[in-house]
């Protein structure tokens, strides 16, 4: 077998056009090993993508993300919407082994036609999600799935690339998360569109939800802005459940309005190409031989305290040729 | 970024053991796979469901309810049916040796018993992907 497993684009693509599974799964593959297979790829899906709707869930390790997306994906399949989830968890930066453990609270959904699940190793990227998830997103849309929900790995303050990813971001938190959230006020307070307190059945929820809405009350809004709602929920008893579903499509409904939606699907675009281009130069900078020779010559040079840091980097930038 | 060695770990069945399957995910991944663990209780179309979906080069099954002259026979026919096939199938637990070897006519790969190395289980699924994994 070849590195595509013996069978060429043109007869996977064409598998892929009429439904079958393992060509969308080996697609993904090949979407996550990235290069130009890749972007061959994405030249036949990408046309294909229809829009789908772009859930985000993030949140701290444990909070529930994985349970919450398993219930909403069952709320959306009762009514006969066409689902992907993308399930992000870290690669271990060890090793660069990953155990994908996402499916195990999502085991429900295995075995419905109308849900592919994806699990996905982060890949030594730092913002919450996989370097490819907007491609397998972009898969999964052209695969005929009409909502994607992309599950973040755990996450801390600063992992918020989901929020240039998705359409709507549910940020999950629960009543332990307590003075952490006075430290994410930065980052992931930020970037929700939909707050969640998990775990209601904890007697300190309504207490800790309360506290999220007077923080996010704090915040100076223009006239007509979306103000996040928070939504309490118990993924365990599968309370909350359709209020949090009805946040979401109040958001979505909200972005409807005065094309707010199409403008944050360019900006969304505008941000991908701009880092597909950023990681593109990077490649051909490190790639050219004189670049890494100079920066081998010169570093002694750093570490004696002849040359600063910057004076070196000049010299470098002075060295790239970019045709 | 280049291709990685994908392995799906499950636990089919009705026993709660899990300790052999957690110990192996854990080794696999720290050899550089990405393992999909998928918990207790999996039927044999939930498991050959989930390895399509995840595009998986091995299927791990752990089994030590004495099930197995069930499970593994039809998971390899619905990978089989699913056009799946080149997804290998290993499994560990508690089999007798009368078993292994009509399973690995069967189309099981490798069986393999209490007190195995890590390491061994390792070595095998790298030589059985050197072919498709670079």
């Amino acid at each position: 077998m070849g590195s595509n497993g013996g069978q060429d684009l043109q007869v996977l693509i064409e598998r892929f056009e009429q439904g079958h599974a393992t060509a969308a799964a080996r697609l993904i593959t090949i979407l996550e090993n990235g290069g130009e297979p890749a972007e061959s790829v994405m030249d036949r899906i990408f046309p294909k993508a229809r829009g789908a709707y772009r859930i985000g869930f993030t949140g701290p390790p444990g909070a529930g993300k994985s349970s919450l997306v398993l219930h909403i994906s069952q709320l959306l399949r009762r009514r006969d919407v066409q689902i992907g989830v993308i399930a992000v968890d870290p690669t271990s930066p060890f090793s660069g082994g990953a155990l994908l453990g996402d499916r195990i609270r999502m085991q429900r959904l295995t075995g419905d036609p109308g849900v592919f699940v994806r699990s996905l190793a982060s890949r030594g990227s730092l913002g919450g999600i996989s370097n490819c998830t907007d491609e397998v997103a972009d898969l999964l849309d052209a695969f005929g799935k009409e909502m994607i929900l992309i599950e973040t790995v755990g996450v801390g303050q600063s992992e918020l690339e989901i929020a240039e990813t998705t359409h709507t971001v549910v940020v999950i938190l629960v009543p332990e998360s307590g003075d952490g959230i006075q430290a994410m006020k930065a980052g992931l307070m930020e970037i929700g569109d939909v707050f969640v307190m998990n775990k209601a059945d904890h007697p300190d929820s309504e207490l800790a939800a309360k506290e999220i809405e007077d923080t996010l009350r704090l915040k100076n809004v223009p006239d007509g802005a979306w103000i996040p709602p928070v939504v309490l929920t118990s993924a365990l008893e599968g309370r909350g459940i359709k209020e949090l579903a009805e946040s979401i499509e109040k958001h979505h409904r909200y972005l409807e309005e005065e094309d707010r939606l199409v403008e944050k699907r360019r900006r969304i675009l505008r941000s991908r190409v701009r880092s597909a281009f950023m990681d593109r130069m990077e490649r051909k900078i490190w790639d050219d031989p004189s670049v890494r020779e100079i920066l081998s010559e010169r570093i002694g040079d750093v570490y004696e305290g002849r040359l600063s840091p910057y004076r070196l980097v000049q010299e470098l930038e002075k060295r790239v040729k970019i045709e | 970024m280049g291709k990685k060695i994908r392995v799906l770990v499950a636990k089919p069945g009705l026993d709660g053991h899990d300790r052999g399957a957690k110990v192996v995910a854990n080794a696999l991944r720290d050899a550089g796979m990405e393992v999909v663990y998928t918990g207790l209780h999996q039927t044999p179309e939930m498991i050959a469901e989930s390895a399509i979906q995840e595009d998986v080069d091995v299927i791990g099954l752990s089994i030590l309810s004495g099930a197995h002259l069930t499970m593994f026979p039809r998971l390899v026919e619905l990978l089989a049916e699913r056009g799946a096939d080149h997804i290998k199938i290993i499994g560990g637990g508690i089999i007798p040796d009368e078993d292994i070897a009509r399973l690995e006519e069967m189309g099981v790969s490798r069986l393999f018993g209490p007190g195995t190395d890590t390491r061994d289980i390792i070595e095998f699924i790298r030589k059985s992907c050197a072919d498709s994994v670079s």
